[in-house]
């Protein structure tokens, strides 16, 4: 099948006062059109870098891609001049943000934006009366009520939950198809959270979008994706289809997240990985999860362990599952 | 359908409505509301409700020179014989023209540099808009405006120009401190990665954020701008006599203080309602847009 995103060898570094940042550490990910990918790791591990890669949104300076390459649909978007990128982006590729709060401009209704996306992403021309119905029928789909107040609405008229839909609305309104999803139940309620992520996917479901969703929560990969992508102070040490993750991870770090997890049967406080996150200014040397590793030995410390396919769809950044190893 | 039962007709007399109501819950802002009404009103009918409009400019009658207020001048008449409040209705005019000329032709480019300066900032299009607009800022307005006035022949024009030289970088300034900071709000990062250009970015977006401080400014400037025009005038770089213009007046009349002291007293008095009624106004205007973004 053809890939639709391909990152491959992604660095990314961040001058500060303080020296170099080295974050993105050589990223490898890719995605098959139709695809249902989970990219997790825990805050600050790169992440949400990757994706403002993939928009070319990184803030630059402090932030530098130094090194790689990322093909959508074959065409590197890191060499694109910037009025075809801005094709790519809503057309090609779209975003839902974290915080659908800041995400809304407070001065424009809802109809406004709702509208001006449309108007600029869709791929044939429409007349006003024609993207006014197109924008009813979106926030119709995303299940907000009385869409026709709703677009003259402010975005602080709305709730959270309701600002979240209007914004997977604007994304998903000119038919991307590749959707990008950066934690978009963050910032709400725990049973709203239920409700986006149902609504989320009943919706890229029925157009076949391919998504990658960004999170922290194991929980939410296991309703959210097909594939899931582990991310490791800023390089991917593991991918796997979900179900085999989640039976059987190789990694350390991955067994490690597991076993972070809280159960509700279980017996007492969930045990955590020991150690934290490593500077990025100094990250150690060879594979960047040594330090806290239970497994490491010599090896670990002399060179990064290469991201390497050790069964059929699973790939693995770790010497224990090199041959002869 | 009549225009003024239709829905968005409505919503937006709704929204005016609510607009003056949160205008007027402080009552100076309305007091400063009536001066600029008032002033605008005088300025735009002078012919017609000045007693003596023929005295406005070139006209002597010394028969009548130096008279104190009366019921037939009540503001008095001038040395040449003139009727104050005639003058002083006149003399609106240029005043109000000074400060809507200024403010026109110094807003838009002001505007302009201060976004692209914010929006592209920590890049050379900032260090080079900004530096440039450190040098104006670093003189003082009014001593650069003489400097500018005393080089070209003294008019309402080139005093115009002068003030309009040396105001622009206090909008830049303004709208590139806001606009730096609203470039890194998510909106604006999620517009670009909606495809939005540059232009849409610059205008669509970060703009209309600016735009409730653009014009508490601008109310407060109308009534500095009419101030500092007034005084190029009074120290005889502005409008030249016989041209009603306020600043002229009260440096004509005071020459004759204390002794007659209605000829500089009511055209000073006019100024300083005008600039008294622009800056009530921006209080007002601030008081709106701040609940507004509540």
């Amino acid at each position: 099948m053809e890939k639709l995103l391909q990152i491959e060898g992604l660095k990314v570094e961040f001058k500060v006062y303080e020296g170099l940042l080295k974050v993105l550490n050589g990223v490898e990910l890719a995605l098959e059109e139709g695809e249902r990918v989970g990219l997790v790791g825990e805050a600050g591990c790169g992440k949400t870098t990757t994706m403002k890669c993939v928009l070319r949104i990184l803030p630059s300076p402090p932030g530098r891609i130094t090194a790689g390459r990322i093909l959508f649909r074959g065409q590197d978007l890191l060499r694109l001049p910037l009025q075809r990128m801005q094709r790519v982006r809503g057309r090609g590729i779209a975003m839902i943000f974290q915080d659908p709060t800041a995400a809304l401009n407070p001065v424009f209704t809802i109809g406004d934006q709702l509208m001006a996306v449309i108007r600029h992403g869709s791929r044939d021309a429409m007349n006003k009366k024609e993207i006014r119905r197109r924008a009813i029928a979106v926030l119709r789909e995303v299940q907000l009520p009385d869409p026709e107040r709703i677009l003259a609405n402010y975005p602080i008229q709305l709730s959270g939950g309701m600002r979240q839909r209007v914004c997977i609305a604007m994304a998903l309104s000119t038919e991307p198809e590749l959707l990008i999803a950066d934690e978009p139940t963050t910032s709400l309620d725990v049973t709203i959270q239920d409700q986006i992520l149902r609504l989320l996917n009943a919706l890229v479901e029925r157009r076949g979008t391919s998504v990658i969703f960004i999170t922290h929560s194991l929980g939410v990969v296991r309703e959210m994706a097909d594939r899931v992508y582990v991310m490791y102070a800023g390089s991917i040490v593991e991918s796997a289809p979900k179900g085999e993750l989640f039976s059987r991870p190789l990694h350390p770090y991955t067994q490690g997240l597991m076993r972070a997890v809280p159960k509700l049967t279980g017996g007492g406080i969930a045990e955590g990985i020991p150690g934290r996150i490593p500077d990025y200014l100094n990250p150690p040397p060879g594979c960047r999860f040594q330090p806290r590793c239970p497994h490491a030995w010599e090896r670990c410390s002399q060179a990064p362990p290469p991201l390497k396919e050790v069964e059929d769809g699973r790939q693995v950044a770790c010497f224990l599952y090199e041959e002869g190893a | 359908m009549a225009f003024w039962k239709r829905p968005g007709f409505q919503r937006r007399w709704d929204s005016v409505k609510r607009g003056w109501y949160k205008f007027s819950k402080n009552p100076v802002s309305v007091v400063g509301l009536f001066f600029v009404l008032l002033v605008s009103f005088l300025a735009a009918f002078a012919p017609y409700v000045a007693p003596y409009p023929e005295h406005a400019g070139r006209f002597v009658n010394f028969s009548e020179a130096s008279q104190p207020p009366s019921l037939k001048h009540p503001f008095g008449t001038d040395v040449f014989g003139r009727d104050i409040l005639s003058r002083v209705f006149f003399g609106f005019r240029y005043s109000l023209m000074m400060g809507v000329v200024v403010l026109l032709l110094v807003v838009p480019p002001g505007v302009v540099l201060g976004l692209l300066a914010g929006y592209y900032r920590g890049t050379w299009i900032d260090t080079v808009i900004m530096r440039i607009t450190d040098v104006f800022l670093a003189v003082p307005p009014l001593i650069l405006a003489l400097a500018v006035c005393s080089v070209l022949t003294p008019s309402v024009f080139n005093a115009m120009m002068a003030v309009s030289l040396m105001w622009w970088p206090w909008y830049t300034r303004l709208v590139y401190g806001l606009a730096s900071s609203i470039r890194n709000e998510f909106f604006v990062q999620a517009a670009e990665v909606a495809g939005a250009s540059r232009s849409h970015i610059l205008f669509r977006e970060i703009l209309p954020n600016c735009v409730s401080s653009i014009f508490t400014k601008m109310s407060l400037d109308m009534g500095w701008v009419i101030l500092i025009g007034s005084s190029l005038s009074f120290v005889g770089l502005g409008a030249q006599p016989p041209t009603p213009d306020l600043g002229t007046m009260v440096a004509d009349g005071a020459k004759y203080l204390p002794d007659q002291w209605w000829i500089a007293v009511f055209p000073a008095l006019a100024i300083m309602i005008t600039v008294l009624g622009f800056n009530l106004i921006g209080d007002g205007l601030r008081d709106l847009f701040a609940l507004e973004e509540v």
